[in-house]
């Protein structure tokens, strides 16, 4: 079922002596919703610009089904771009701006007008057409911009960080807009974003890019729950990283694991790992626990801070050896222990099974703390 | 808090610059405007009755030549310039930052320089005996010297000279301006590059265009000593008409009325300048 | 050929905005009299220049003439700016069209404009009447550096004077002023170079009484070559591009 539209292989390309790509693979499926996700410089621009035509790799090639892409000109790829600003043609009416690529086809007049009124009722502008861009609101101008990109049904829809000129609400109005809109086309969406719940909560599938490499390519869950490595498991989500040593190794297919003095049984990794080993134990802050002062498991600390979310109650703690610790609790109003108060008392513990174990980086973590923010 | 000093600050300042533009800009423009529908009077310059005379002088074969006359060399110069900037303006928006303040530097050195005097420079180059002529001749172009001063031709390149910067710098700023992703996405869109040249590079550097040839096509039609200078008794600007008739021929009515079709015809370069700010959604000035 | 074709133009292009500079100050050095060949270096006509009494004379009228345009157009000019930029007052957008017209506006409809009303008025041409007319052509430039200046600065650095209890007019000469002074600077020099470049204008509104070096060159290079034109020119250029690069230096710092 899984059918490969796009692929890249080995791409790379360079800026004046800087990688912003190193021998990239990457295979895009028909009708996905991808998402290119990384900090800014990671190379995930640049990625979507090859692809519609705009940069040219140094080495490596770029193909749509059978057909070579490679150097192919921007106007003469089936794919289509919404641009960051959205590019709308300022001189341009909405309904003018959407039928430019239809008319850089030379379809029939009554074509164009039929087949823009019906993009435009999808985005739910048909009564905007006769508007300049200027006259519109940045949500609207966002719209058009998707349905000038759309018309020309493209095999492939690229959005390089549509949402972020959005204020925080409209953008995520959007977000269901957008995943409503690439289920009923049916298009291939290559979507790039910095914000990790944008891609969390939109995608079928994430990579997660740094310094022109895949750190890791996988859905939602997989990114958030499995991260592959350290950096992942930072960018993605706020993340608890406990220093763990391997204490022993059992049969049947789990370890034991000393963390803050505490023997936890936890599930073999995927790595190989030996007695005496040093890891990380990552743990989401909605996974830990915050225990009373007097119960019996758990590691002491201290509730330096406390901020009501709405929803969950967040609290950073204070182990007694200074580690600090995110927590994220929902609410349970029958729970008389839940409310602690700033400076008290409490001990951390986390459910078994939830945690997800990571092995030393040494470059990475000697420049970074144990636990972070 | 301040408000008794505030007051009369204020009242000054604004007295101050309402009368002087009251007293020498819109006083005297008034004056030109009923100059124009008075009788022309030897003595006291002006006189009653008032009538249209002065304008319809203004179609008086002789003078509508020259009009036409200097109308087709501002017209040649306008384009002239357009043609020479445009491809000037767009390649040095692209050429890189630190460089292009330089660029842009020798570019506005011409224009603080007395514009007389470079129009005196190419004189120079252009006499019958000057350098264009003698390196032709060196180099076996041309056996004999050519005509090239007191033409037609040395108006304009005149005009060009002085009034390129002028042309070139309005359009530079809308390239600066045009976002390399309008470019892109109608790439994106299927464009080609002649498309795209057409329907959008085209339609926004207009206020550009606009701009600039209201800079020089205005002052083509006015700088009446570069024909004075290169172009001989036989090609006068608008300029020179309305120099001889108020210093020379002393008749006010006329010359009034000319320089009020100067002004008429910038008022409409001024409002198709805004027209076409407006349509890509700028303010107009 | 997309990186050498744009720079071949326009290194084309500005040698042919310097080629005509260039002749003439070589030419300015020629010994020769016909001014056609080269004849040898020589400073003769820089000589002949500082000779010519009423050449000098034009020079320092000139030069006063500017001086006292650029003086009273930057202090008019900038207080417009002021107002222009702080108060709301009725015929705002009059004002602003006006000054936007002055600068737009051919100069010879300026020129006819002004001499019509100084004759009316009964006005001797001279120095006065070039100073109002000089003074009004370089108004609109100045106020619109002002105004570029004022435009870059923060809306409440003017607030928090008042705020500190500094009263309006404490507050332009203490916060303000000081913030418009590169401003002030730099349209000053526009100022004086457009006035010492002037010929349309000062053409229409001078007289016998007060001769400017724009008009003595122009009746000098009607009628064939003038040699000390080109020493003249030379020396001009070279003032010229002092100040422009006195005011681009200004401009400069001050955005740092």
């Amino acid at each position: 079922m899984k059918q490969t539209l796009l692929s890249l292989s080995k791409l790379s390309k360079q800026f004046d002596d800087r990688k912003v790509l190193d021998s990239l693979d990457l295979e895009i499926f028909d009708g996905e919703f991808i998402t290119l996700l990384g900090p800014s410089g990671c190379g995930k621009t640049t990625l979507l610009r090859m692809m519609a035509g705009f940069e040219h790799p140094d080495e490596g090639s770029i193909t749509l089904g059978s057909q070579d892409l490679t150097h192919t000109p921007p106007e003469a790829r089936p794919l289509n771009t919404v641009f960051q600003n959205y590019a709308l043609f300022p001189h341009m009416s909405v309904f003018d701006n959407v039928a430019y690529g239809l008319k850089m086809e030379n379809r029939p007049k009554p074509e164009i007008q039929q087949r823009v009124e019906e993009a435009l009722a999808m985005v739910q502008l048909e009564d905007f057409a006769k508007r300049k861009p200027h006259q519109l609101s940045g949500g609207q101008q966002q719209r058009v911009a998707i349905a000038r990109a759309v018309v020309k049904r493209p095999k492939m829809l690229l959005l390089d960080e549509p949402l972020s000129a959005l204020d925080y609400k409209l953008r995520r109005t959007m977000q269901v807009e957008l995943k409503r809109l690439q289920r009923e086309l049916g298009i291939t969406f290559v979507f790039v974003t910095h914000d990790q719940e944008e891609a969390l909560s939109m995608s079928d599938r994430i990579v997660v890019l740094k310094d022109g490499l895949i750190q890791q390519l996988g859905t939602p869950r997989e990114v958030y729950e499995r991260p592959a490595n350290l950096f992942t498991a930072r960018f993605v989500g706020e993340t608890n990283f406990f220093p763990g040593r391997v204490d022993a190794l059992n049969d049947d297919g789990t370890i034991i694991v000393d963390v803050f003095g505490l023997k936890r049984r936890f599930r073999k990794p995927d790595f190989s790992v030996v007695e005496g080993q040093p890891l990380h134990v990552l743990l989401r802050p909605e996974d830990i626990r915050v225990l009373a002062p007097g119960d019996d498991d758990g590691v002491a600390g201290k509730v330096v801070e406390r901020n009501y979310k709405g929803s969950t109650l967040d609290s950073v703690i204070h182990l007694t050896d200074g580690t600090e610790v995110l927590a994220s609790e929902f609410f349970d109003e029958d729970d008389p222990t839940f409310d602690y108060r700033l400076g008290e008392p409490v001990r951390v513990s986390w459910v078994d099974g939830w945690e997800w174990l990571l092995p030393e980086e040494p470059a990475v973590v000697a420049e970074e703390e144990t636990v972070d923010g | 808090m301040g408000n008794t000093l505030q007051q009369p600050f204020r009242t000054a300042v604004l007295v101050l610059v309402w009368g002087w533009l009251l007293l020498l800009v819109f006083t005297p423009n008034l004056l030109v405007v009923g100059a124009s529908v008075m009788t022309r009077d030897p003595s006291t310059f002006i006189s009653l009755p008032m009538n249209l005379d002065a304008y319809r002088q203004l179609l008086n074969p002789l003078y509508l030549d020259v009009f036409l006359h200097s109308l087709y060399m501002a017209a040649m110069t306008t384009l002239i310039c357009l043609v020479i900037g445009y491809p000037f303006a767009w390649s040095l928006s692209k050429v890189a930052r630190k460089n292009r303040l330089l660029l842009i530097f020798l570019l506005i050195v011409p224009f603080w320089t007395n514009s007389l005097v470079r129009t005196y420079a190419l004189k120079l180059i252009l006499a019958t005996n000057g350098l264009l002529n003698n390196a032709l001749m060196a180099m076996g172009i041309i056996d004999e010297p050519m005509q090239m001063l007191y033409t037609e031709g040395a108006v304009i390149i005149g005009l060009v000279y002085l009034l390129l910067p002028f042309m070139i710098l309005p359009l530079y700023t809308v390239f600066e301006d045009l976002r390399e992703d309008f470019l892109r996405a109608s790439h994106d869109l299927g464009a080609g590059r002649w498309s795209t040249f057409i329907h959008v590079i085209v339609p926004l550097t207009l206020p550009g265009v606009l701009a600039g040839v209201m800079l020089v096509l205005l002052p083509a039609m006015g700088l009446f000593f570069v024909p004075d200078v290169l172009g001989g008794s036989r090609n006068l600007l608008v300029g020179n008409v309305i120099k001889n008739q108020f210093l020379d021929a002393r008749n006010w009515p006329f010359g009034a009325a000319a320089s009020i079709m100067l002004t008429l015809a910038m008022a409409f370069l001024m409002f198709a300048h805004r027209l076409s700010k407006r349509r890509i959604g700028e303010d107009g000035v | 050929m997309s990186r050498w074709l744009p720079r071949t133009y326009l290194t084309l292009v500005y040698l042919l905005l310097y080629v005509p500079i260039a002749v003439l100050v070589v030419f300015s050095f020629n010994d020769s009299r016909t001014g056609y060949e080269w004849g040898g270096l020589s400073l003769r006509w820089y000589e002949a220049l500082f000779n010519n009494r009423a050449m000098v004379q034009a020079m320092w009228n000139s030069l006063w003439l500017a001086l006292s345009a650029a003086t009273v157009s930057t202090l008019i000019g900038a207080l417009t700016a002021l107002a222009l930029h702080r108060y709301r007052f009725r015929g705002k957008q009059v004002l602003n069209g006006m000054l936007f017209i002055v600068m737009m506006s051919p100069e010879i409809v300026l020129a006819i404009s002004l001499l019509g009303l100084f004759l009316m008025v009964g006005l001797q041409l001279g120095y006065v009447s070039l100073l109002l007319a000089h003074v009004t052509f370089c108004l609109p430039f100045v106020v619109i550096t002002v105004m570029a200046r004022l435009s870059g600065f923060d809306e409440r650095l003017p607030e928090a004077a008042r705020d500190l209890g500094a009263s309006d007019f404490t507050m332009t000469r203490t916060v303000l002023i000081p913030v418009i002074m590169p401003a002030l600077l730099a349209g000053w020099l526009l100022g004086f170079t457009l006035s010492l470049d002037d010929v349309v204008v000062s053409t229409f509104v001078s007289g016998p009484s007060y001769e400017i070096l724009p008009l003595r060159i122009y009746s000098m290079v009607r009628v064939g070559l003038k040699p000390e034109v080109n020493a003249l020119g030379t020396l001009l250029l070279v003032f010229s591009l002092v100040m422009l690069m006195l005011s681009q230096w200004i401009l400069l710092r001050s955005k740092r």
